[in-house]
């Protein structure tokens, strides 16, 4: 038990308090939390000598200012993150069917993969889609697919994330479209879209437009979803790909949260009030093998984003201040050797993420560096997840790597380099200059490029893959993709566009185009007109790009 | 003075992973090649025409989205139809193995899978200069 009474004191005001807020509405998972040998696990273990005023400053209590220690007072002695597995393909009908079976496998929430050419905006029939349709995700080009897509979900129970950015606000104009077909009240819907543009211009490469209307695109949906439906995360601020890229955890954390501060920004240069939208502002990390680096990524990146929100923006609600995060594991950490070996790989990435308070969680199946997984690796992937769950012990204490010398340490240094990045980034005048004239990519690349020399020189060891290789590896199964898809999808959409009101749809997309033309007009209720009638991504992009132009990569090597 | 290889490291298709093809462009380079990177999304006939315009020897593509079999024997056809056959293709990426075969059948000359090392690339290449 600490020394200072203070620390007593202020455990009991937190409990009759912030702890109390949330255990009347939602009980913990069991009376008791014990380890396994029945000794006692304290919800919140606090330190034995430390300065309380430091203490207070730095770490404070579970669900309260600066967060450090977690968002919520009970964690996930309340309930365990969601388990949610990125997955798709194909068409919208197979897609479907492995929606069905991942909830059925005990999955809490859905996670929609689009094909490359839904996301960068191209109907199926395009040319620039030779080749890709239906690979790395499921295709959808008008409402009809998003109906087969959830055929049979309830849509005011599951909760659904979907990574689409740059079309971000035509594929939810679509799901929105499809809930209300559903029955189910927009008040019901909960999800998160990712929406993050920035990140597609220095790591990720799904962009169409330039970084103007990209961001009154993203602000015209905080400001409609705030109002139409509140309980939806209106983007997920990704640092995830920035590591995929070869970024350090520092880098990760700092050019995500400068990401945050230009969104924020934008928002607020709009007109939107800093309270209405930012509780719906969540992030998106990648978990990695450097078991304590992560866990103290994710404490640092909290108690960052915290400062920043009330210091810098002067956000008053604590659901503007937190940072809530999403993670995944780390695809570039998997291996094409022997890929049994991966399922360890995500194991020890999924102790960091659920050590570091994450709020939802998709782990990698083994076999990502070979192809689609299967479904049997699927299973194993999201098993990773329930046997940290229900068997690791670690769900039962709040944050328990906090006061390790080591943690604490790591965690105060990760900070003082990401304020230096925040502060270089702002001199340079944000995030979009900085990614203009390159400078966050070459960041990336020189610690990308650092990091493989290392392991061509064996300074840096990948097992299996630099030392204890094997020769001769039996191939494994891997999930292809059926090639005669592209005709399948082309096929349904000539069908679909011939069907609808072909008299309406044009109407519908020039008024798109005047309101585009308007830069106080907010789009969204004008995709949502066009998507009703079936007005394709493809049409409803095409005009943007039109009005909008499109995005040149600044090449830096 | 001989003549330097040129190589052009291009990505078609849609996808973004960009990680391994500038490691590789930028590993050539430090290896003592020429070497030009095309960016992004490009499609197989952009790739062929910057290949002539800059009179590259090789031409590496790199694809992580599975469009490998319709768009890397895509960007051979084409330098064929343009006469420029003698410049040779080689490609990267997650490519399952039993795709391989097949490429290689169509022209692409070889296949590096993840985790090959940057000197089994550089053999390639001095083996058919």
């Amino acid at each position: 038990m600490p020394k200072d009474k203070r620390f007593q004191d202020q455990l009991k005001k937190w409990e009759a308090s912030t702890l109390k807020k949330v255990t009347d509405k939602f009980p913990e998972r069991k009376p008791d939390f014990s380890t396994g040998s029945w000794l006692p696990a304290e919800r919140v273990a606090l330190p034995e000598k430390e300065d309380y005023q430091s203490y207070m400053e730095n770490l404070g209590f579970p669900g309260e200012y600066p967060f450090t220690r977690g968002v919520q007072p009970t964690m996930y002695r309340g309930r365990f993150w969601t388990m949610r597995q990125y997955a798709g393909f194909g068409t919208a009908e197979e897609s479907n069917e492995r929606y069905k079976y991942l909830l059925d496998q005990g999955q809490t929430g859905l996670s929609i993969a689009f094909d490359l050419p839904t996301q960068i905006g191209y109907d199926s029939d395009d040319p620039h889609a030779e080749g890709e349709v239906g690979k790395v995700g499921v295709a959808i080009d008008t409402m009809k697919d998003m109906e087969i897509l959830f055929d049979g979900i309830p849509m005011d129970k599951v909760s659904t994330s979907m990574t689409i950015n740059a079309p971000a606000a035509v594929l939810m104009a679509m799901y929105i479209a499809v809930a209300e077909k559903q029955g189910a009240p927009r008040s019901s819907l909960t999800g998160t879209i990712q929406n993050d543009i920035l990140k597609e211009y220095m790591a990720r490469g799904t962009y169409i437009f330039p970084p103007k209307p990209s961001l009154r695109l993203i602000t015209n949906i905080f400001e409609y979803c705030s109002a139409e439906i509140p309980k939806w995360n209106t983007i997920s601020i990704s640092g995830y790909h920035i590591r995929e890229a070869g970024s350090t955890a520092v880098q990760e954390i700092a050019f995500t949260l400068a990401d945050g501060i230009e969104y924020v920004k934008a928002a607020l240069k709009a007109g939107l009030d800093i309270d209405s939208f930012a509780g719906r502002l969540s992030f998106f990390f990648n978990s990695h093998n450097d078991l304590l680096e992560e866990v103290a990524k994710f404490r640092a990146a909290r108690r960052i984003w915290a400062k920043i929100m009330k210091k810098k923006f002067n956000a008053q609600k604590p659901k503007s201040i937190m940072l809530r995060f999403h993670t995944q594991t780390g695809g570039s950490t998997l291996t094409a050797q022997q890929p049994d070996n991966n399922i360890v790989r995500v194991a020890i990435q999924t102790l960091a993420a659920v050590l570091g308070g994450t709020q939802s969680l998709h782990t990698n199946s083994r076999d990502e560096a070979l192809g689609l997984p299967t479904e049997e690796s699927v299973r194993i992937a999201l098993r990773t997840q329930q046997i940290v769950a229900h068997e690791s012990g670690i769900t039962n204490t709040i944050d328990p790597l906090a006061g390790s010398y080591f943690v604490e340490n790591l965690t105060d240094k990760i900070e003082e380099k990401v304020w230096k990045y925040l502060n270089k980034i702002e001199d340079l005048g944000g995030m979009v200059h900085a990614i203009e004239n390159g400078y966050v990519q070459k960041e990336i690349q020189d610690a990308a490029y650092r990091y493989q020399r290392e392991i061509e020189n064996s300074d840096r060891i990948v097992v299996g893959v630099n030392k204890f290789t094997i020769r001769d590896e039996p191939p494994g199964d891997i999930l292809k993709v059926n090639p005669k898809l592209q005709d399948v999808q082309i096929h349904k959409l000539a069908k679909i566009k011939n069907e609808r009101n072909n008299e309406i749809v044009p109407k519908r997309l020039s008024e798109l185009r005047n309101a585009a033309k308007d830069p106080d007009k907010n789009l969204m209720p004008f995709i949502l007109d066009a998507v009703k009638e079936y007005a394709s991504l493809g049409e409803i992009c095409n005009i943007l790009r039109e009005e909008f132009g499109e995005y040149q990569e600044s090449i830096v090597l | 003075m001989i003549k330097k290889i040129r190589i052009l490291i291009a990505k078609p298709g849609l996808d973004g992973h960009d990680r391994g093809a500038k490691y590789v462009a930028r590993a050539l380079k430090d290896a003592g090649y020429e070497v030009i990177y095309t960016g992004i999304r490009q499609t197989p006939e952009a790739i062929v025409k910057t290949a002539i315009q800059e009179d590259v020897d090789f031409v590496g593509l790199s694809l992580l989205s599975g469009a490998h079999n319709e768009l890397f024997p895509k960007v051979v056809d084409l330098l064929r139809e343009k006469e420029a056959a003698d410049i040779v293709v080689f490609g990267g990426g997650v490519i399952p193995d039993s795709d391989i075969p097949s490429l290689k059948e169509k022209g692409i000359r070889a296949v590096f899978t993840p985790g090959a090392p940057i000197k089994d690339i550089i053999n390639f290449i001095e083996s058919v200069k």
